[in-house]
């Protein structure tokens, strides 16, 4: 009787200790952060759903869906409308601060050829540092006052350091730090969550419906979607930067968007920027 | 007693076409507890960061309505910004877990 009570009793405390770890424990191996797979399944859904248009097209977005804006693009780079804002950025970026210094100082390799490594994960900070961020930081360590996120300056400043990275792969490393695995991974819960009014979520256009068209607009895919900014827009008869990109996508579905840079904005483009890692640097970028 | 059930069908007839009022007037103080409602859910819609634009514009017009005097329309517009905040409140908190169903993997 009495170790009959014992097995009972060692039955109810090994199965307690099963349920508190499933508690704690991811539910599966889809659960545990894996960045290398992610990026690996994620280039190969966008292949797989387009087979005729090769990896390293997909950073011309809408361009890469459609044959006739393919064209017109291609005739559109003769003279292309992100030009001004080029040629701008290049003499912001040389221009010493008051205090003497450029942004050259600021950079490795002087900020050239570096846009490819940007977001970055800073292990001093813990937190992900995108280029729009570092450019104001750097602005700000010399006295000068910060840009704004969503105007022409910004997006001046990063469509030179973009130009100067052309066709170098994209390179984002997420070292081996849970803050940097934390901060990919709420990026991906960022893309892949609903909000709004209209319910959308990041990837409902450019993961499901890249190619399709919403209203007069074809929408592009996810993949090297960030690698071609910033972008001219015809829509907005100008520049935009990543931040103006992301805050308008979320004010388009009725949502308020977060204010440019807050975490959840850099997390998200820390990872799709990794998994777009390989696909080469295209911007800036011109979108109808 | 079949007069009576006649007077309810009737009331309850003029209640379907809105020539009755369903109560009386609305007054400042429905509006102000309405809005605060409203505003207190948008509130914790805030601290989910999913704050929804047409939460903010409807209770805009609720304010709007109520700086004229028209209380009526001011408490059905905070009413409508309150079920607007709800619905974006379970949006995010369903989201929590609903995301992944979106996944590539």
């Amino acid at each position: 009787m009495r170790l009959r009570s014992a097995i009972y009793l060692a039955s109810a405390a090994l199965a307690f200790a099963a349920l508190t770890l499933a508690g704690t424990l991811p539910s599966g191996a889809a659960d545990k952060v894996d960045p290398v797979a992610d990026a690996k399944a994620f280039q190969k859904f966008f292949t797989d759903k387009f087979p005729k248009v090769k990896l390293e097209d997909f950073v011309n977005g809408p361009y890469s869906m459609n044959e006739d804006l393919y064209r017109q693009w291609q005739d559109k780079e003769q003279f292309p409308p992100y030009e001004f804002s080029l040629e701008m950025g290049k003499e912001m970026f040389s221009k010493p601060f008051k205090n003497g210094k450029t942004y050259a100082d600021c950079f490795e390799n002087g900020g050239i050829g570096v846009r490819q490594n940007y977001p970055l994960f800073d292990a001093k900070e813990g937190k992900v540092i995108t280029l729009e961020l570092a450019l104001n930081r750097c602005r700000e360590a010399n006295g000068e006052q910060p840009y704004s996120y969503v105007r022409d300056e910004m997006a001046a400043l990063t469509a030179y350091m973009a130009f100067t990275s052309r066709g170098k792969p994209m390179d984002i490393k997420i070292p081996d730090d849970p803050r940097a695995l934390a901060a990919y991974e709420n990026g991906k819960e960022y893309f892949y969550t609903r909000r709004g009014q209209l319910n959308f979520s990041c990837a409902t256009c450019h993961v499901q419906s890249p190619g399709e068209r919403i209203r007069a607009e074809i929408l592009a895919p996810a993949l090297g979607i960030v690698n071609a900014m910033p972008i001219y827009r015809s829509e907005w008869s100008g520049m935009g930067t990543t931040s103006r990109r992301f805050t308008t996508c979320n004010s388009q579905i009725r949502g308020v968007p977060l204010s440019p840079q807050d975490d959840e904005y850099r997390n998200v483009e820390y990872y799709l920027s990794y998994v777009s890692n390989g696909l080469p640097i295209s911007g800036p970028g011109a979108r109808p | 007693m079949r007069k009576a059930m006649l007077k309810s069908a009737l009331v309850l007839a003029l209640f379907a076409a809105g020539v009755l009022p369903a109560r009386a007037a609305g007054s400042e103080d429905d509006y102000k507890a309405a809005y605060a409602a409203a505003e207190a859910a948008n509130k914790e819609a805030g601290k989910l960061r999913n704050q929804w634009t047409t939460t903010a514009n409807t209770l805009a017009a609720a304010k709007k309505a109520a700086e004229v005097g028209d209380f009526d329309k001011a408490a059905a517009s905070a009413k409508e910004a309150e079920a607007l905040a709800k619905a974006s409140i379970f949006q995010a908190t369903s989201e929590k877990t609903r995301w992944r169903e979106m996944e590539i993997r």
